[in-house]
């Protein structure tokens, strides 16, 4: 949209009319000064100062990291946990557009924005993170390609996902600025994007483990596995899910009014379609914690004050929450699912902290705790997310249903998705 | 345009199967004669020479060589100190060990780096360039010995690392930590005859050494070599990295990036085939598409 401003030709009706849509579009909607807004500014104006002290001064000056603890909250928490947290777009794809579950198809658009938003913003983060961010772009331009690095294959991965979801995205905002034909190019695009993007996926959320396979000689023994790659990846898909179903909670909340009465009543059976894959997915990340603990043989090691810290993250944050789901599930109870969704989220908060920062070095004498100028920054960046998240869905078709020219378009429904898959049969 | 799409997928999985395959290439190929340098303890007197000679050589602040106190606490290295010694109470009575970068065989450091701003010279020497390094101090994490130290107090950070003096390598001349030491603690040549060095030392005097050079098989072999009187632990090294070099670890996850991206794909479209079939379900699609 930029070259429409920076165009000086004459500009035609036609581009004069988005220019002031979008001009419109661009003022917040409703009042300014809600309780939300004021502690918002509140945050954000603090983490500007302190960002301008952070890269006036260097790293050290807002935050606790040490020679013996490179990677703090900015990294085990916005990246590695957040990252784990967006999993929901590439499981909720997987099954709408490759398993073709229709029923959790009204959710797509909210969960591939927040994934979408999440990677802007949580491995945007990063950037605060690098101790020289402008050369942030040589892995990508090529003048030195790292190509033997787990995080060099995490950053294209990031890159290309970011895209992909844009992409997976991109049908609705071409409805929000009216595009009809832009439209059905994008939704053509679907399939493959989505394709490419489990792809992508499978290997960051297993790379963001994979980082720490070459600290075997500073990672303690009971986290401390060849497999933590598989685990994080199997991990991704609860962290994943359980973030959709509290994000869904306060979604239908607090944008009440833009959802339809349908949708509503359709709401339910996702939650406990969701919750179930939480609670399997979760047996099985549980299995292979317990084969991972029983192929390093370190029982010895269970009853040493790590140990129980270990025994507390596999009982307390995998076997309960996941029992909860169970509960849930037998009751049908949706705020047992959505507490169940807030405690394995914790588990997955407790076991990403701990490999990245927790366990790490556990026998440093001065162990790193995050200052409070670090927790702050994060903090603007999730006020940041959502403030995004509000300004896209109160304008674009995320929880609303699809302009009416597009429904119209696809009048003869049955017609155009029988073309859609003689297409796709013709590929294979 | 599904095909197109398809093929697109096709294409980038493709291109990074060889991208996957040049990388286990560059690993795999025979080490070249590297430099190194062998410390022995039992002819090192803590004088710190060293220490003021590498600091002379790369502009780092001077340290007070007089001050016998220093040897109190066992000290590291720092953001602008490259080499330390340290004095240790052994079974022997006093040892002294000079610690430094081992310029690892197959560093951890620079096989992380995802810009190869760590890396690992012909020479041996491993070095630090900072107009590709993007400060993300992945190398912190993955050196099992502790090294690369980074510069929390400045806007545009350096990390810091003994480099094995390789500008004065390059013009010819030795490390400037072996030219200053008086009491012979430190000599400069090729790995191998370091090696072999070593192995005369320890035969000739079974008595005065352990039966061990520290960085020749440690994560898989460094260009820093260490002979001692005493067992190594005594001496504030690790005995716990193992033989494996570091590098090896991430492996397996990088070996299976090629097949997952070529594999992921095909399996992918086929569910998605197999479960269109139903024309219900495709009517009721219809509705949300």
């Amino acid at each position: 949209m930029n070259n429409l401003q920076t165009n000086k030709a004459p500009l035609k009706p036609e581009l004069k009319r988005y220019f002031k849509f979008l001009l419109s579009e661009l003022k917040p909607k409703g009042k300014l000064l809600t309780p939300f807004n004021v502690i918002s500014a509140i945050i954000l104006l603090t983490a500007a100062v302190l960002l301008v002290i952070r890269f006036a001064k260097g790293l050290g000056s807002i935050t606790n990291l040490s020679q013996d603890f490179p990677w703090g909250f900015w990294i085990g928490f916005d990246v590695v946990t957040g990252v784990a947290f967006a999993g929901g777009a590439y499981v909720i794809t997987f099954m709408v557009y490759i398993l073709r579950r229709e029923k959790y198809h009204p959710i797509v658009r909210a969960t591939v924005l927040n994934g979408l938003l999440a990677y802007m913003f949580y491995a945007g983060a990063l950037v605060l993170d690098l101790g020289k961010p402008w050369n942030i772009i040589n892995p990508i331009i090529g003048n030195s390609f790292g190509v033997s690095s787990v995080l060099f294959l995490i950053s294209w991965h990031f890159l290309l996902y970011m895209i992909s979801e844009f992409l997976e995205f991109s049908p609705a905002i071409a409805e929000w600025l009216g595009l009809k034909r832009v439209r059905k190019v994008l939704n053509s695009l679907t399939l493959g994007v989505v394709i490419f993007g489990i792809a992508l996926s499978t290997l960051h959320q297993s790379g963001l483990g994979a980082l720490f396979v070459m600290a075997k000689a500073k990672l303690h023994p009971l986290w401390y596995s060849e497999f933590i790659p598989i685990l994080f990846f199997v991990s991704s898909i609860f962290a994943g899910l359980s973030m959709v179903i509290i994000e869904g909670s306060i979604s239908h909340r607090v944008f009440r009014k833009l959802i339809s009465p349908k949708h509503h009543g359709e709401y339910k059976g996702i939650v406990l379609g969701l919750a179930k894959i939480c609670a399997g997915t979760m047996f099985f990340y549980f299995f292979l914690k317990l084969l991972v603990l029983i192929h390093g043989q370190h029982w010895n090691l269970l009853n040493t004050p790590m140990g129980y810290w270990y025994l507390t993250e596999m009982i307390g944050f995998v076997l309960l929450p996941m029992s909860l789901y169970v509960k849930g599930l037998q009751s049908a109870h949706i705020p047992t699912i959505r507490v169940a969704a807030i405690w394995s989220l914790l588990g997955i908060i407790v076991n990403r902290l701990n490999i990245s920062i927790i366990a790490f070095k556990w026998y440093a004498p001065n162990h790193y705790i995050p200052s409070w100028m670090e927790i702050e920054v994060t903090l603007a960046i999730i006020t940041m997310e959502i403030i995004a998240f509000r300004w896209i869905v109160n304008r674009m078709p995320v929880f609303q249903e699809s302009p009416l020219w597009e429904s119209q378009q696809k009048e003869s429904g049955s017609k155009d998705a029988k073309k859609y898959t003689e297409m796709i049969t013709e590929e294979v | 345009m599904e095909r197109r799409d398809f093929l697109k997928t096709l294409g980038a999985a493709s291109a990074s199967l060889l991208v996957g395959k040049s990388a286990l290439a560059k690993d795999a190929k025979p080490n070249e004669e590297f430099v190194g340098v062998l410390f022995d303890a039992t002819r090192c007197i803590g004088c710190r020479t060293c220490e003021m000679a590498c600091a002379e050589a790369h502009n780092l602040p001077l340290p007070d060589t007089d001050n016998e106190k220093i040897f109190e606490t066992e000290r590291k290295m720092s953001a602008h100190q490259w080499t330390v010694v340290n004095r240790y109470d052994t079974d022997v009575g006093q040892v002294f060990v000079k610690k430094q970068c081992m310029h690892c065989d197959e560093p951890a450091c620079a096989s992380g780096c995802l810009t190869k701003a760590m890396f690992k010279t012909k020479q041996g020497p491993v070095i630090w360039r900072s107009e590709k390094c993007m400060g993300c101090r992945f190398c912190m994490i993955n050196c099992p010995f502790d090294v690369p130290k980074f510069e929390y107090d400045s806007p545009n950070p350096k990390i810091q690392k003994c480099i094995m003096c390789y500008e004065r390598l390059q013009q010819g001349e030795i490390p400037a930590c072996v030219q200053a030491c008086p009491g012979g603690a430190l000599i400069f040549d090729t790995r191998r005859n370091l090696l072999e060095i070593a192995r005369k030392r320890i035969y000739d005097n079974h008595d005065k050494y352990v039966d061990h050079i520290y960085g020749e098989n440690e994560a898989g072999g460094s260009g820093w070599l260490y002979l001692s009187p005493v067992p190594f632990e005594q001496l504030g090294f690790r005995t716990d990295i193992g033989t494996t070099p570091y590098p090896e670890y991430s492996k397996g996850f990088l070996y299976s990036v090629p097949i997952i991206l070529t594999l992921w794909p095909g399996i992918l479209l086929a569910i998605s085939n197999a479960t269109k079939a139903n024309k219900e379900d495709i009517e009721r699609g219809a509705k949300y598409e």
